[in-house]
């Protein structure tokens, strides 16, 4: 099962003053494991560009679809049996504490 | 329910009593009628037996949670179209579960799923042992992959207790929709969304293992106190459930041994349900513990509580309101209650697991354990950050300890200020009555 894990900053961080786990580790022992396919951090929302076409027209704009203060920050996919392994997977990301993450599910067709 | 919906009681019953010649038909339609009960009894208690095996294992082999529970309901419904002639079986939970396996293979088959579906449904014998087999300890029983996955935390917290009534326990939609407020097919959607979503995300039929264990399990527990708890919710509480949740703690426990929460939260259960009879008057208004009639409390149930708690452990937090409890229930009287054990409890409660009802409760034992300027003191502490702001308890504990004080006038002042948040008219009368009596 295919998991779209969605990196993302949080109001709220964790207060724990205990390190953070070290993000390289986090990659190279998932990707050793199989459990992550593929992943990057992006480039500030500064950066990003919306599109949309309306009508047959192509509408361009700055900026992401919705402002929030919560942004995404990053995605890495996940290879898991279940949610609860894709859970392991992600509580054990640096920003599971810095932020949050949000795990999506690739849709299934039957 | 109009008056003429109503059955005919007392002098009206006895007045439309047959005369002696039109009588024997009446007499063989009540045996009749009595036969017809007693058969639904029968499958309803075969039912309530086995529902959540047959449930559990159709979902493990089939991964249909419809299919499931649509078998389960299909079988119950044939028992009552057939036990009133056939007899009911020997073996009635046995019969649903043969009933509920064949009906499953009917739409598999027709769905032509996979021959390994069908070869496993083919091995759930219908006698099946609802207990696990002795040696088998790896063997997990299916109801305790069904309780997981329904109290999983990657659903919705009003989802994991629809479900769990609605899967493990079988109680019917609309039962479910009534006790939280909607409509039947608001509930029948949400059902609906938390399934698709088990399916959807891949939220394992499993029962974590090692540490996920520890993790998980007080998300169970948490569910079934909500689920005991909404049996006593004023005015839209459904006793049903404080009873589907007691049976629920009892299969954890025989399921799970030797998790000392599970003990206490049964006990904790138990202890509470035992004061059942006496918590509400003849008029069903809400009786005060220092009030009750404590020969109406159940002391078979107290009794078993107690004996259940000796598996408990020590400062688990159900286990010590499970202790508080106990000493309750065990209190020849109101005032001869031992309140500074009840206050020590609380005060590891406070630490364990704090929360604004915890510091209240807190100071009110420590008022009666320790005088009530201690109690004073304490619901000042409890009252920090304005958790407790308008809280019509708080508001009356703080009249109690006010009036065992001394000042009978601000007493009666704050009882009043009590009532006026009350929104329940037999709380607010007891809270004016109480204002009365000290101070005209």
């Amino acid at each position: 099962m295919k998991y779209m894990m969605l990196v993302c900053t949080d109001t709220e961080p964790d207060t724990d003053p205990s390190p953070e786990p070290d993000i390289y580790a986090w990659v190279a022992e998932n990707d050793a494991r199989g459990r992550r396919l593929d992943g990057h951090q992006l480039a500030p929302q500064t950066a990003a560009t919306t599109v949309r076409v309306r009508n047959g027209e192509l509408l361009v704009s700055d900026g992401p679809f919705a402002e929030t203060k919560e942004m995404i920050v990053g995605y890495d996919l996940l290879e898991c049996a279940d949610l609860d392994e894709a859970i392991e997977v992600a509580r054990t990301h640096p920003m599971a504490r810095g932020g949050r993450i949000e795990l999506r599910p690739f849709a299934v067709f039957d | 329910m109009t008056d003429r919906a109503r059955p005919p009681t007392g002098a009206a019953a006895a007045a439309e009593e047959p005369a002696a010649a039109g009588g024997r038909d009446a007499v063989v339609d009540a045996a009749a009628a009595a036969a017809r009960d007693a058969v639904v009894e029968a499958a309803a208690a075969a039912a309530r037996e086995s529902h959540a095996q047959i449930v559990a294992t159709l979902i493990r082999v089939t991964g249909d949670w419809t299919l499931a529970e649509d078998c389960a309901q299909e079988a119950l419904v044939q028992a009552l179209q057939r036990w009133p002639a056939d007899g009911v079986p020997a073996n009635p939970a046995g019969w649903l579960t043969t009933v509920a396996r064949n009906r499953a293979t009917d739409v598999l088959r027709r769905a032509t799923v996979e021959r390994r579906k069908l070869r496993e449904l083919a091995t759930l014998a219908p006698t099946e042992d609802a207990a696990p087999r002795a040696g088998e300890e790896e063997v997990v029983d299916d109801r305790l992959r069904l309780i997981f996955t329904c109290c999983h935390p990657a659903l919705a917290l009003d989802a994991r207790v629809a479900l769990t009534l609605r899967t493990i326990c079988g109680i019917p939609t609309a039962d479910i929709a009534r006790a939280f407020l909607v409509t039947e097919s608001t509930m029948t959607r949400r059902l609906t969304r938390a399934r698709t979503k088990i399916a959807d995300a891949r939220i394992p039929y499993a029962v974590p293992a090692g540490p996920a264990l520890a993790e998980r399990l007080p998300g169970v527990l948490a569910v079934l106190y909500l689920l005991f708890t909404r049996g006593y919710d004023d005015g839209g509480g459904e006793p049903a459930f404080a009873d589907e949740a007691i049976r629920l703690a009892r299969l954890l426990d025989d399921l799970m041994p030797g998790q000392p929460e599970i003990a206490a939260l049964l006990a904790l259960f138990l202890l509470q349900h035992s004061r059942r009879h006496a918590r509400r008057d003849a008029h069903g208004d809400l009786v005060p513990l220092d009030r009750q009639d404590r020969a109406r409390w159940d002391h078979a149930a107290i009794a078993e509580a107690l004996s259940v708690l000796s598996r408990a452990g020590e400062d688990g937090p159900y286990a010590l309101q499970a202790r508080i409890a106990a000493c309750h229930a065990t209190a020849p009287s109101f005032d001869a209650t031992d309140w500074p054990a009840i206050a020590t409890w609380y005060d590891a409660l406070a630490h364990r697991s704090p929360s604004p009802v915890v510091a209240l409760n807190r100071a009110v034992a420590h008022g009666y354990a320790h005088g009530p300027a201690a109690g004073l003191a304490l619901l000042v502490e409890a009252r920090a950050g304005g958790a407790l702001d308008g809280y019509p308890l708080a508001l009356a504990a703080e009249a109690d300890l006010t009036a065992r004080a001394g000042d009978r006038e601000r007493a009666a002042a704050l009882f009043r200020q009590a009532a006026a948040e009350t929104h329940a008219e037999p709380e607010r009368r007891a809270l004016l009555d109480r204002a009365r009596e000290l101070f005209p």
